[in-house]
């Protein structure tokens, strides 16, 4: 089984300590929410459990194997990433967006393989980006962009997906589309590790909660255990609404603290 | 038009122009004599004018042409900026002062191959600068006015040794560094060069499919499973040794290396990798017929290709600014 295991993790730059002991788990079948305010550390965590970052202390292990020592195509094979920063240097079409997903295969743009071929179909009709797979990048909206990275995540058909704030300046409709493509791509047998900021979002969607704050982890479990009133204080510094009903769980940030 | 129409064109438009370049010239020739020479059955006066003038010339053109605008189309997909390219970057620049160092200290004269090898440590030393700060500077904005400043120095080096150049001789060597030209060019000139020009332009072409992954972003390329850093180093060797290698064969011709990959960009879908093919024969095409024009000008002294290149470039330079589609930044 491919898992993610990040071990007392600790992330310095300069003198200041971005991540400090950090350690998470991720396994096909589950969906894992990072929690935090900004300049948590969530990102520095991702990306040194990716082996994209350097550590100061700390392992990284994809399927057994060290991350810090493993080649970039092997680690992409098993693991798809969608950093927080999605610059796109050219107006590329859709689908060649998507099939760079495929780079860690082997895939180049123009003569795509036919097994290179299929995924990235398939990846484009998950995301329902059909109708827009020969549109140039450049013409789309926000909400259309954000599924194109995911289904370019998605198309390296790898076991495990990290995506960092996935939803970041989507409408609520959008968001709960790339919620919805990440529930399903975890009900298909993935893995996802996912930075959100919407706790409600995250609380209805994910088996795992991992609470970040100031570059510790300082609770994981799933929501019912560790989603109350008193960790939302603790982490983000607000007064907030905590109930359960019939759909999940009702949060309602009510004032700074 | 899809990509494979566009390079079987631009082929025959090359191999067009290149036989072009052999009929047209200062000396008349008509095509029946330059037929026979081109089959080793003419006068040996057509020979010479043929074998050691025009084609030498004529091909000159083409390599330099193809070594920059590859130069060009893969520097761009490295630092995800339309307006890269050796010229502008300051890497042709210092590539020409270390080619006038050479010649200024008469180093080339003790051996034919030092002034290919002085152009191109030129060339890498500034690509490895510029993909050094590439690194660190996050603004492409700031990266091309690094260029323009690496590009500034240069020129007053330059200026310095033109300024103390000995003689009139040695001055007006130096000079057509500076501008660029391809006349006078002998096939032994470019077995010289050529050996480095194929080498940088086998590790471009060998490495162009990370040019597409990382249209990403570097983040997310090295995400897909690509090498940064060896993408990167191989890049700036690759960019490097082909841009010296031209510098070396024709001093500092500007410009070609952004306008070619620019035409070609929307026909290959924005791919860079798959714009390294056309952008090359397409520069190689425009430098040949600029030459052949530079040739055919009814001007006193000749043009130097260099300066009509720049004359072309600059404004098309301006153009590409202007208009630069704004994407996901």
């Amino acid at each position: 089984m491919t898992e993610l295991v990040a071990k007392d993790i600790t992330v310095d730059a300069g003198s200041a300590t971005l991540v400090r002991d950090a350690s998470l788990t991720l396994s096909p079948g589950e969906l894992v929410a990072i929690l935090g305010p900004n300049g948590a550390g969530k990102t520095s965590l991702l990306r040194a459990a990716l082996g994209l970052l350097d550590t100061s202390g700390g392992t990284a292990t994809l399927a057994g194997k060290d991350v810090a020592t493993m080649p970039a195509a092997e680690r992409a094979r098993l693991v798809s990433y969608l950093p927080q920063r999605r610059p796109l240097a050219w107006p590329n079409t859709v689908r060649d967006i998507v099939a760079l997903g495929r780079f860690a295969h082997g895939a180049a743009l123009g003569k795509l393989g036919p097994q290179d071929a299929a995924a990235v179909a398939s990846a484009i009709s998950a995301c329902d980006l059909e109708a827009l797979a020969e549109r140039n990048a450049d013409t789309l909206s926000g909400g259309e962009i954000a599924r194109v990275h995911f289904a370019r995540a998605l198309a390296a058909s790898a076991p495990l997906l990290v995506a960092d704030e996935p939803t970041a300046a989507l409408d609520p409709l959008h968001q709960l589309g790339i919620a919805e493509l990440l529930r399903r791509f975890v009900d298909a047998g993935g893995g996802a590790l996912v930075v959100l900021h919407d706790i409600a979002l995250a609380a209805r969607f994910a088996d795992r909660l991992l609470w970040m704050r100031h570059g510790q982890v300082v609770a994981a479990g799933p929501p019912a255990e560790t989603l109350t009133r008193e960790r939302i204080r603790d982490v983000y510094g607000v007064h907030a609404h905590v109930a359960t009903d019939a759909h999940g769980f009702d949060v309602r940030i009510e004032a700074a603290q | 038009m899809t990509p494979r129409v566009l390079t079987v064109l631009l082929l025959t438009a090359s191999a067009g122009a290149l036989l072009a370049a052999c009929f047209l010239g200062s000396t008349p020739l008509g095509g029946a004599r330059v037929i026979a020479a081109l089959l080793g059955q003419g006068t040996a006066g057509d020979g010479i004018v043929l074998w050691e003038i025009r084609l030498p010339r004529a091909l000159t053109a083409f390599v330099v042409g193809a070594a920059l605008g590859t130069s060009g189309a893969a520097l761009q997909g490295l630092l995800r900026n339309p307006l890269a390219d050796p010229g502008v970057l300051g890497v042709t620049a210092t590539s020409s002062l270390t080619a006038t160092f050479a010649l200024y200290y008469g180093l080339a004269a003790t051996s034919a191959f030092l002034l290919p090898v002085y152009a191109i440590a030129g060339a890498l030393a500034a690509t490895a600068l510029l993909a050094a700060a590439a690194i660190r500077i996050r603004s492409v904005v700031t990266l091309i006015l690094l260029g323009v400043g690496l590009s500034s120095f240069s020129a007053a080096a330059m200026s310095l040794l033109l300024n103390l150049a000995p003689n009139p001789f040695t001055l007006s060597d130096m000079m057509n560094w500076l501008l660029g030209s391809v006349a006078n060019r002998s096939l032994a000139d470019l077995q010289f060069a050529l050996p480095f020009m194929l080498v940088g332009l086998a590790i471009l072409f060998a490495n162009r499919r990370g040019l597409s992954a990382l249209t990403l972003g570097e983040e997310a390329a090295s995400g897909v499973g690509l090498d940064l850093r060896r993408q990167r180093i191989a890049i700036v060797l690759g960019a490097g040794l082909a841009t010296g290698a031209s510098v070396a064969l024709a001093g500092a011709i500007g410009f070609v290396g952004i306008v070619a990959p620019h035409i070609v960009r929307p026909i290959v879908d924005h791919d860079p990798a798959r714009s390294l093919w056309p952008s090359a024969l397409l520069a190689g095409l425009i430098l040949v017929l600029a030459d052949i024009g530079v040739r055919l000008m009814p001007t006193a002294t000749e043009l130097k290709l260099g300066v009509v290149a720049a004359l072309i470039g600059a404004p098309a330079f301006i153009w590409i600014a202007v208009m630069r589609r704004v994407t996901y930044d």
